[in-house]
């Protein structure tokens, strides 16, 4: 586990265009274990956030921290789920899941790392399939054998990118409560862009929404439902009434409001 | 039931389909009392076989492997340019339209042409035209494969610090395999046109197309049609070598 801190971070891409802005001023900080949710108008910079974080790009200006530490390029302590569980198809599940260690771990071997996988699958509910190929399986499913996939080198930090966004209403469900479990076996600090307000609440320990592009600091709230959470906390009056909030901080942000 | 429903698909009906075919063409020939120096019917096939095997399996091989030596520097060189062509957007852009003009010449008038420059090595012009006739959709296939591939796989391993040549080792390349097979088959074809093409345009005494020459110059119907036979069995060979390895290296492609 480590924090993950931003200070006043800026991104401009440079198209045959001219410098194209994307991120602006982006301050933020989860601490040690906490969840934090990024949600935000589509397009306004939130997988650019997530590059940036993960080392794959580098910021225009600002400081990216990661366990107190300066980013400056890919660093093996990142787990990172996307919105497409792109999986290697010629492989089973569990070698799937094994990949990450094959680069950060080569040395380790490879019951191990095995072994590994079949411990995470088994906290996915996913035990039986270990040895299924990739397209005998579900969209959730897959899903889930992302999520193994993130955090079979035991990450310090895991960003996920949008994973449920692709999911029907009750495959999400489930999966926000498989999330939950994760997070109770496996030590990590976590960062999810979402599209889904009732995701955020329900996951995080605090929101941030961001402006449209170039994306800014909008609004952050704390979320307060204790760690023991089950979908009907949704439903308490003083959720809903931070649903409301949230929805209209959206709006402000898609400047509809 | 459903095993022997099989076969009686798969072997019994090809198989009758192929006699009828025979007994029709016999009957043809036998009906018009066409000679030899006019058209062969099946039965002369088998004798012209005999008469001829020493030549047909040193000639075939001449043919066989010449082939594969063609298809081989095709898979070296194709896969080569279109791992470059795959990995940078300028270089594609740049030489695609020069590969599909080279593409577009008609191979048998670059076969003279070769075997003037080249003369008296007559393995090499034929591999070389082999090649030259095979390379291009593999280095298309490569390139597709490999510039289509999802930005996710790549920011996956990236970001545990992996390098280029890991990625292209552990995804890339077996990523493209299937595409690269659909490419073989058509290429293993188009190597064997352009070995039978060296052959007979400028026949060299080796290999099938020159048995074929031989059987023409001396309108022995019997001999051109064997070596038709023994060319579409050689070309059936070549097919399913790869279609073989194809099920080894990149099975699991295969939709049931
Ligand atoms: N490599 C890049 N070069 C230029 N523009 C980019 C690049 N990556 C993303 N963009 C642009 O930056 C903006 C933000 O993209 P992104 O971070 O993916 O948004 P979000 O994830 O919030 O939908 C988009 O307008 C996108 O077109
Ligand atoms: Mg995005």
């Amino acid at each position: 586990m480590s924090e993950i801190e931003l200070q006043e971070v800026s991104h401009e891409f440079l198209t045959p265009d001219g410098p194209f802005p994307v991120l602006e001023k982006i301050s933020l900080k989860v601490p040690e274990g906490a969840f934090t949710s990024v949600v935000g108008p589509s397009g306004c910079g939130k997988s650019t956030l997530t590059r940036l974080i993960s080392g794959l790009i580098k910021p225009t200006q600002g400081s990216i921290k990661l366990g107190g530490r300066e980013v400056t390029g890919p660093i093996p302590t990142v787990g990172m789920a996307f919105q497409n569980p792109v999986m290697l198809e010629w492989r089973s599940v569990v070698k799937n899941i094994t990949l990450p260690l094959e680069i950060v771990a080569p040395k380790m071997p490879a019951k191990e790392q095995e072994d590994r996988a079949r411990e995470l699958l088994k906290l996915v509910s996913l035990e039986g399939y270990e040895e299924n190929r990739p397209s005998e399986l579900s969209g959730g499913m897959r899903q889930r054998v992302s999520l193994c996939r993130s955090l079979v080198h035991r990450p310090e930090v895991l960003i996920l990118d949008e994973p449920f966004g692709a999911l029907d209403a009750f495959t999400r469900e489930e999966l926000w409560q498989i999330m939950h479990s994760l997070r109770d076996e496996e030590q990590i600090t976590c960062l999810l862009i979402t599209h889904d307000l009732r995701e955020s609440v329900f996951l995080s320990d605090e929101v941030i929404v961001l402006s449209d592009r170039p994306a800014r600091n909008q609004y952050t709230t704390k979320i307060d439902l204790g760690s023991e959470r089950t979908l009907d906390d949704l439903y308490t009056p003083q959720t809903t009434e931070q649903l409301a909030v949230l929805r209209h901080q959206i709006e402000v942000a898609q400047g509809r409001k | 039931m459903e095993l022997s429903n099989n076969l009686v698909r798969k072997v019994v009906i090809p198989l009758i389909a192929i006699a009828i075919f025979l007994v029709v063409w016999e009957w043809i020939v036998w009906i018009n009392g066409w000679p030899n120096y006019k058209m062969a019917s099946p039965s002369d096939l088998g004798p012209a076989f005999w008469k001829y095997r020493v030549l047909f399996l040193e000639y075939g091989w001449d043919t066989f492997w010449r082939t594969v030596a063609g298809l081989g520097l095709s898979v070296l060189v194709g896969t080569m340019l279109g791992m470059i062509m795959g990995f940078s957007r300028v270089i594609r852009e740049g030489l695609y339209p020069l590969l599909v003009g080279f593409n577009a010449i008609p191979k048998a008038t670059v076969v003279p042409v070769i075997a003037l420059i080249l003369v008296g090595l007559d393995d090499l012009n034929t591999i070389l035209i082999a090649f030259l006739i095979s390379f291009f959709p593999i280095a298309v296939s490569v390139s597709i494969g490999l510039s289509t591939l999802e930005p996710e796989y790549r920011d996956i391993l990236r970001s545990l610090g992996a390098t280029r040549l890991t990625i292209f080792w552990k995804i890339a390349l077996p990523k493209t395999l299937p595409e690269f097979f659909g490419a073989l088959k058509v290429a293993v074809t188009l190597a064997f046109i352009g070995t039978n093409l060296m052959e007979i345009v400028e026949p060299h005494g080796k290999g099938l197309g020159h048995l074929f020459d031989s059987g023409k110059i001396n309108a022995d119907y019997p001999l051109m049609f064997a070596v038709l036979i023994a060319l579409a069995f050689l070309g059936i060979v070549l097919f399913y070598i790869v279609v073989f390895l194809e099920r080894i290296f990149a099975g699991w492609a295969e939709r049931d």
